[in-house]
């Protein structure tokens, strides 16, 4: 039977946006739209690649536009707060021994970061080219030179938890392998006093050399070999409770599984060496046990 | 194919039929009432008081909405009723009366998730296709994107409701609850133009509210035009703030908040489309300013009228029929209701 009272309904059109306020991709000055590369457009910010000071020091900037649909004083107090956190915390990581990129310049009025600009791959790339190769039956699963690279990663998430720095959105995306030259020939001119040590670096430095279980007869040079770099850390925070570190580590086992379905074993090898690299990380693993049962939320049942 | 919806999880009854046509013709409305149960202000709405004005007006409902439609019984396929989550007592109130129409009427059951009611009504009349939704209303925050046959949750608030959040700073300014609370404010917020500084809690693709509630509810009281001049709160400039500023204040800190996780979660899945709904999705500031992230992401906002985005039957009639048509149902021993269900336990079997 017909209904007699039809109410087709009319789809609801998609709400009018209101005119656009700047260009998008127009950072402030002393930058220019020349030389300028968009690296990635994240929620909150964009970032190029472009030179500083002198046209052959390539940096990243990250940019934090102003959000044109927040109050302009709310807007200006959340740049600010934030733009600060990550440099504060990118600054204490450097000094501690942390591989990160280093802080050049800011401008928290313009919402800008210049940081020190870092060649290699990210930790995502790495692991996308190894599968490739190892479908091609060039390497195999599981090889000691790739479970060198975890073991760094683990070491090196070890460390900025050990400082009390938890990243907040920690994926293979975040993680970068530097080009193994690019630290001693050509690194920045501005970083390239690497004079005081600290202690942790040290440490990291006499376990490097302890570490007999995987034996690293002198090989030739691999692209595997460079450190490993954390990058990204507008989600930061600094704290040193258990909960926080294993959310960190269950976020990366996550983004592991996500993109490469064979990383079981290789994610291991992360876990182990992070247990390894500093006094507590034990009570993080097991807290680890603990977030993956619950996932990320609650299940509110109950 | 014909369904009739009835909801009933917080203040509003909501009685909907709605009719399928032959695959690939939109959906048809032939009837959408509501009923509002309105507190008195400075108070909210009780369970047990909820449900009695639910069990008082559900009948009625029913017998207008049906004759409205100009269906037959026998052309109904199913009723359709909400299983959860929402407040116990109302909740049980219709759950009874939609197990009693399928026993009256021999009709099947189907129990439906109040959240996916609200997102597949959203998709159906805005014709978005795979939106990241912005789930917004007295007792849900969550940001939702479907992924393998569940809608997902990306971010969701960690404590209260951003409706719930709105309502309660309502109470304590004695803005009244007609039409509702969130409305009032909207129309207070238009006469402010001052920001007082309110704290901004978001956690990655999570927020929280009940921190803002509080400091919100403390300014609240400085601003009482009983007291001396010297005692009102005033901004930097000297100015004094009024209830209006306060309710402009709290407005643009949660929005902004709310903004914020929406754009991460769309980043993070890389959609171009944002759906808003639920009751806070028909306030017009929350929709231009997500109007404006979505511009310059270079994307489209969705959002529905006051008909779809408040609570309503003809969202769960909507779900349940499209459930209903892949098979399942929900027998009358099943037929209970949950105030906990959430979004990502439901099997969505009717999208690829």
């Amino acid at each position: 039977m017909a209904p007699s009272a039809d109410i087709a309904i009319e789809p609801i059109a998609p709400i009018e946006p209101p005119a656009p306020l700047a260009p998008l991709h127009a950072l402030p000055p002393p930058f220019t739209d020349s030389n300028l590369e968009v690296l990635t457009q994240g929620a909150e910010a964009l970032v190029y690649k472009t030179t500083f000071l002198t046209p052959a020091t390539p940096c990243v900037v990250k940019y934090r536009p102003p959000k044109p649909y927040r109050h302009p004083t709310l807007d200006k107090r959340l740049t600010k707060t934030r733009l600060l956190a990550e440099a504060r915390v990118l600054v204490r990581c450097r000094k501690e021994g942390v591989g990160v990129p280093g802080v050049l310049a800011g401008d928290w009025d313009n919402g800008w970061l210049v940081l020190e600009w870092i060649e290699g791959m990210t930790v995502r790339k790495v692991l996308d080219e190894w599968a490739d190769k190892v479908k091609r039956g060039d390497k195999k699963e599981g090889d000691d030179e790739m479970l060198g690279v975890m073991r760094k990663v683990g070491r090196a998430v070890g460390r900025l938890h050990d400082i009390g720095v938890c990243h907040g959105d920690l994926t293979t995306s975040n993680l970068m392998l530097r080009q193994p030259s690019s630290s001693t020939e050509h690194a920045s001119p501005l970083f390239q006093h690497r004079g005081h040590q600290t202690v942790s670096a040290m440490r990291e430095a006499a376990m490097d050399g302890a570490d007999g279980s995987e034996p690293s007869p002198p090989q030739p040079q691999s692209e595997l070999d460079g450190d490993i770099i954390l990058i990204d850390f507008g989600l930061v925070s600094q704290t040193i409770q258990d909960e926080d570190r294993a959310v960190d580590l269950y976020v990366l086992e996550r983004a592991f599984s996500a993109t490469h379905p064979a990383a079981e074993p290789l994610f291991q090898k992360i876990l182990t060496s992070y247990g390894e690299s500093f006094k507590g990380a034990k009570t993080v693993l097991r807290r680890l046990e603990d977030v993956r049962l619950r996932g990320r939320k609650r299940s509110m049942l109950g | 194919m014909i369904a009739l919806g009835l909801e009933g999880s917080a203040n509003k009854i909501g009685i909907g039929l709605i009719s399928h046509p032959s695959s690939n013709k939109p959906p048809i409305v032939l009837s959408n009432l509501r009923h509002t149960y309105v507190s008195p202000p400075g108070e909210g709405f009780l369970p047990k008081d909820t449900a009695i004005h639910h069990r008082a007006w559900v009948v009625r409902l029913i017998k207008q909405a049906v004759r409205q439609a100009g269906v037959k019984i026998e052309d109904i396929d199913c009723i359709c009723y909400t299983k959860g989550p929402g407040m116990g007592a109302p909740l049980q109130s219709v759950a009874v009366a939609a197990r009693t129409l399928s026993l009256l009427w021999g009709k099947p059951l189907v129990g439906v998730n109040h959240c996916v009611g609200h997102i597949e009504m959203g998709r159906a009349i805005t014709n978005a296709s795979n939106p990241v939704v912005l789930y917004v209303s007295g007792g849900n925050t969550q940001v939702i994107a479907y992924s393998a046959q569940r809608y997902r949750i990306f971010g969701e608030t960690l404590d209260i409701a951003i409706g719930n959040c709105i309502d309660r700073f309502a109470r304590t300014l004695m803005i009244p609850n007609d039409p509702f609370p969130g409305y009032n404010v909207e129309q207070l917020a238009k006469k402010g133009k001052n920001l007082v500084d309110i704290p901004y809690a978001v956690k990655g693709m999570d927020c929280s509210f009940s921190g803002i509630l509080a400091a919100a509810d403390i300014l609240a009281h400085s601003t009482n035009e009983a007291l001396p001049d010297g005692k009102r709160l005033k901004t930097e400039d000297g100015e004094i703030v009024t209830r209006e500023d306060l309710c402009f204040s709290l407005q643009e800190t949660v929005f902004a908040m709310l903004v914020e996780i929406t754009e991460r979660a769309m980043a993070h899945v890389g959609s171009k489309q944002v759906l808003v709904v639920g009751g806070v999705g028909s306030n017009e500031r929350l929709q231009q300013m997500m109007g404006m992230m979505a511009r310059d992401r270079g994307g489209t906002v969705f959002a529905t009228d006051e008909r779809f985005c408040i609570d309503n039957g003809i969202m769960i009639a909507h779900a349940g029929l499209l459930e209903y048509k892949t098979g399942i149902t929900t027998s009358l021993e099943d037929s209970t209701c949950t105030q906990r269900f959430r979004t990502d336990e439901v099997f969505v079997g009717w999208r690829d």
